[in-house]
């Protein structure tokens, strides 16, 4: 249980109350007061005290504890999403940066607990995590630390490729018999002594045949439509022994958890921010902490000309859709007006500010908010642009600060959690069992290397010839693994012609 | 914590790494001059778990602030907020290794045998070690917590003991004292003496394999012998005893008599370093051009009578240079084919350090 100083702790119970009375709705939340190494640890954990053994926490826990002595950077905050939630203050901060921390988790738990994309999560994640790690390790014991660690770092290479809208979508479990068209490749006969002519019976036969074709290839098509859940896919149909598929399971569980932390980390974050600036202001500090708490702020909010901060980003949005809304700054009548001088002075006192940045943390997703509500005022007033790599100068350049760019570039990076889309097309690609990979491109290729090493792994699963379709440099090209070498076929020409 | 144990598996996989490319590291001079306790770094490119990402240089992102179309705004890869989907930098990790550690890697990627020291059964060190408490002993190893503890423990089962006045007495019975055994050590002695060709046909290329090698050589002798001891002579057609500073720095002209050398090594052993107490390893270096055949049978007469009967093994490195005619190795390896005692090595170039090392330290003499 918690652990709080005397004074922490009455610190605790006044800023709920605070927050409470602000409109702020969050599970029980548990503070402790752990030190900078637990913190660390649990930093390296993904904000849990139990994790199933692997290198990569170690690795991340050797980045942050490295960083934190060398004075590089400090963990200040972490909360979890579970009921009741979890947060950790840090031994030795000053009594200003725990009060901070403690307004801004207050926001990140009422985001929890109401945004629709984490209603889906599962709120005893900290038990699950531990089980996990439980199940992980009993495999560990019985078929070897290294056989599983291996497995496991495969099964990481594809934790991505999940359908990250899947959990929403109520699916029927009736599968629908394809419909037949009848003799829809017969041409048109208006009069009847011509039919043997139009259709001719060779031809017509041939079209039959064809067509019966076709629809049993799609009928025997697996999977029959393309199946952006891959890692479920495999589950289900990968020759795994049966430990190997709890461990995907779980690998997958844990990254739909994670999931929707990715899907709005502007708005989570700009959401806390928003209500700590707004509570430490009003309510919270005294006049001997503003300061600090300006600097603090200041800190966590800039903004580098290359690198886009959520905090800020999400803070700014917030702010400037309590004031359209308190202004009435919305709907047709705004959108037409045209009249520079109106716009500023519009001010319709409506007052449903509050109301409206309340109701967006409800139902928006950070594709669903930028999309909504980022304006072309915003963009001009925060002084966004997109940078872009040029290849001649070898350096990352400013392009543009057109409105239309900057928030493609934002959308863009959103989207799908800003990894690549990739399906599964097909699990018997050229009748022999290979799985056809694919990825929708859209302007950008995927790293390489990358790729290659991570075909190699899906191989591992699949246990049959890997492939993939990609854009690479400008053509479309399949990538093969076939357990010994790795293969490129470009796509618009003609297959090489194979010797026999 | 079980923190500590991913950490410790992520460092076994980091030395792993080190394993693989430890060529490129040793036939790399940034490592040398380091003490066995001090810590090398060593950057590895990041070990990451390949997923189908995008690749960072064609994304492109988002920024804040004043510029021009066309003005430079740094890497993203370095520092700045990560964002979702923002692309990775090729991020270097740094990882620190002991020299001890490294020596272990080499050890172990080379399959180097531990070295067998002779002599040591003759000598032995008395070192004292604490090893345990007992109830007498001089005042001054007194182990104050736990004849505490003892006193605490007499006073409670005595029902003495008063919370409100925590006051304990110690009285002779509980007192308690360190106590330390004697242990004898077998002390090893050792030393390498190295012996280098610096006549006109050595040039800074050889001269930096042998610095190389002989570093390498020292940092995987110096986890055996605690102490190790190192002389340095040079030669062309004399030889001297110079420090080590020098024997790397020297560059003469001149002929090669190579005996001059093994006269003024013999003549240290002989002096310093008695034969039956001293592991003695000799490594001569040279690009193999003896200045006549007449020189050459006294060196084989002296290797055969004097060096190899008195120490562990005597070592021959050959360093490929375009004016040495190699005929030294040549007339070595006829003369002594094979034997044991005799360590020949041929060094091509800087990527054939480890092999050589292999060479003369493989057998564990």
């Amino acid at each position: 249980m918690a652990n709080l100083t005397p004074e922490l702790e009455a610190e605790r119970v006044r800023i709920c109350q605070i927050a409470k009375d602000a409109g702020l709705d969050c599970f029980e939340t548990i503070f402790e007061l752990i030190t900078y190494d637990q913190i660390n640890q649990f930093a390296a954990y993904g904000g849990f005290p139990v994790r199933y053994p692997h290198w990569k926490f170690g690795m991340e826990y050797e980045h942050l504890s490295k960083s934190y002595e060398y004075g590089l950077s400090k963990i200040y905050e972490m909360v979890i999403n579970t009921d009741p939630c979890y947060a950790y203050l840090m031994e030795g901060n000053a009594m200003m940066d725990q009060k901070l921390v403690m307004a801004h988790v207050y926001g990140h738990c009422d985001f929890f607990k109401n945004n629709v994309w984490f209603s889906k999560t599962n709120r005893k994640m900290m038990d699950q995590m531990a089980n996990h790690a439980t199940r992980v390790r009993r495999y560990m014991d019985r078929y070897g630390i290294d056989v599983v660690e291996n497995f496991l770092d495969v099964c990481l290479s594809i934790e991505n490729l999940i359908d990250r809208h899947s959990p929403y979508i109520e699916t029927s479990s009736v599968r629908q018999a394809p419909q037949v068209q009848e003799n829809n490749y017969l041409l048109r006969v208006d009069r009847d002594y011509m039919r043997d002519y139009i259709n001719p019976p060779a031809y017509v036969d041939e079209q039959k045949r064809r067509s019966e074709h076709e629809a049993y290839m799609k009928a025997h098509r697996f999977p029959s439509e393309p199946e952006k859940d891959i890692l479920k896919f495999l589950m289900h149909n990968a020759p795994l022994a049966d430990w190997q598929v709890d461990i995907l399971t779980l690998i997958r569980e844990e990254a739909y958890y994670f999931a929707p932390q990715g899907m709005t980390k502007t708005m989570n974050e700009g959401w806390a921010s928003y209500w700590h600036s707004k509570l430490m202001t009003t309510k919270i500090l005294n006049d001997s902490e503003i300061i600090d708490f300006a600097d603090h702020h200041a800190g966590t909010m800039a903004m580098a000309p290359n690198g886009y901060n959520p905090y800020k980003v999400g803070i700014e949005l917030f702010r400037n859709i309590e004031e359209r809304w308190n202004k009435g700054q919305f709907g047709r009548e705004w959108e037409e007006c045209d009249d520079v001088r109106a716009r500023k002075n519009w001010d319709l006192k409506l007052n449903l500010g509050r109301e409206k940045i309340f109701e967006v943390r409800k139902v928006c997703n950070d594709v669903t908010f930028i999309d909504q509500f980022l304006t072309e005022d915003f963009c001009l007033k925060n002084k966004l642009f997109v940078y872009k790599f040029n290849k001649k100068t070898q350096k990352f350049e400013i392009d543009t600060s057109n409105f239309k760019a900057v928030k493609a570039q934002i959308l863009f990076h959103m989207t799908n959690f800003g990894q690549p889309i990739i399906k599964i097309e097909d699990a018997n690609f050229e009748n022999r069992g290979e799985l056809l990979l694919s990825h929708l491109h859209e302007g950008i290729d995927m790293q390489p290397d990358f790729m290659s090493e991570t075909l190699k792994n899906v191989y591992k699963l699949w246990k049959r010839p890997v492939n993939i379709i990609t854009v690479m440099d400008d053509s479309p090209q399949l990538f093969k693994f076939d357990g010994r070498d790795y293969t490129t076929q470009k796509l618009n020409e003609e297959p090489s012609t194979k010797t026999s | 914590m079980s923190i500590r144990e991913d950490n410790n598996r992520f460092k076994e996989i980091v030395k792993g790494k080190v394993k693989e490319d430890l060529r490129k590291y040793v036939s790399k001079g940034e490592l040398i001059g380091k003490r066995e306790d001090e810590f090398v770094k060593i950057p590895l490119p990041r070990i990451d778990i390949p997923n189908f990402r995008y690749g960072p240089k064609q994304s492109g992102g988002v920024g804040q602030g004043e510029g021009q179309q066309g003005e430079d705004v740094g890497d993203p890869g370095e520092g700045g907020q990560g964002n979702a989907g923002e692309a990775p930098g090729e991020h270097l990790l740094e990882v620190e290794l002991s020299m001890d550690e490294l020596a272990d890697i080499l050890g172990e990627k080379l399959e180097l045998p531990r070295i067998e020291p002779k002599g040591s059964k003759n000598i032995e060190a008395i070192k004292t070690k604490f090893t345990g408490l007992a109830p007498v002993g001089p005042e001054g190893l007194r182990h104050f917590k736990s004849s505490y503890k003892r006193a605490l423990k007499r006073y409670v089962s005595s029902g003495t003991y008063n919370s409100e006045d925590p006051l304990v007495i110690p009285i002779r019975r509980d007192m308690q004292y360190k106590s330390f055994k004697k242990v004898t050590k077998p002390q090893t002695q050792a030393v390498v003496i190295y012996m280098m060709d610096v006549s006109g046909s050595m040039g800074d290329e050889q001269k930096e394999i042998v610095r190389l090698e002989s570093f390498w050589i020292n940092t995987w002798l110096k986890k055996h012998y605690k102490g190790l001891e190192t002389r340095f002579i040079i030669h062309d057609a004399a030889a001297k005893e110079v420090d080590e500073d020098t024997f790397f720095r020297t560059s003469e002209s001149g002929g090669t008599l190579i005996s001059s050398a093994y006269k003024l090594c013999q003549e240290i052993i002989l002096k310093d370093y008695p034969v039956n107490e001293w592991n003695i390893y000799p490594f001569h270096f040279s690009d193999g051009d003896n200045w006549s055949s007449d020189d050459t049978r006294v060196c084989v007469k002296m290797l055969q009578e004097f060096f190899l009967p008195n120490c562990n093994a005597f070592n021959y490195g050959q360093v490929e240079s375009k004016y040495g005619s190699g005929q030294f190795l040549k007339d070595l390896q006829k003369e002594f084919g094979s034997d044991e005692r005799l360590n020949l090595s041929q060094i091509e170039s800087r990527d054939k350090i480890l092999d050589s090392i292999k060479d003369f330290l493989g057998k564990g003499r």
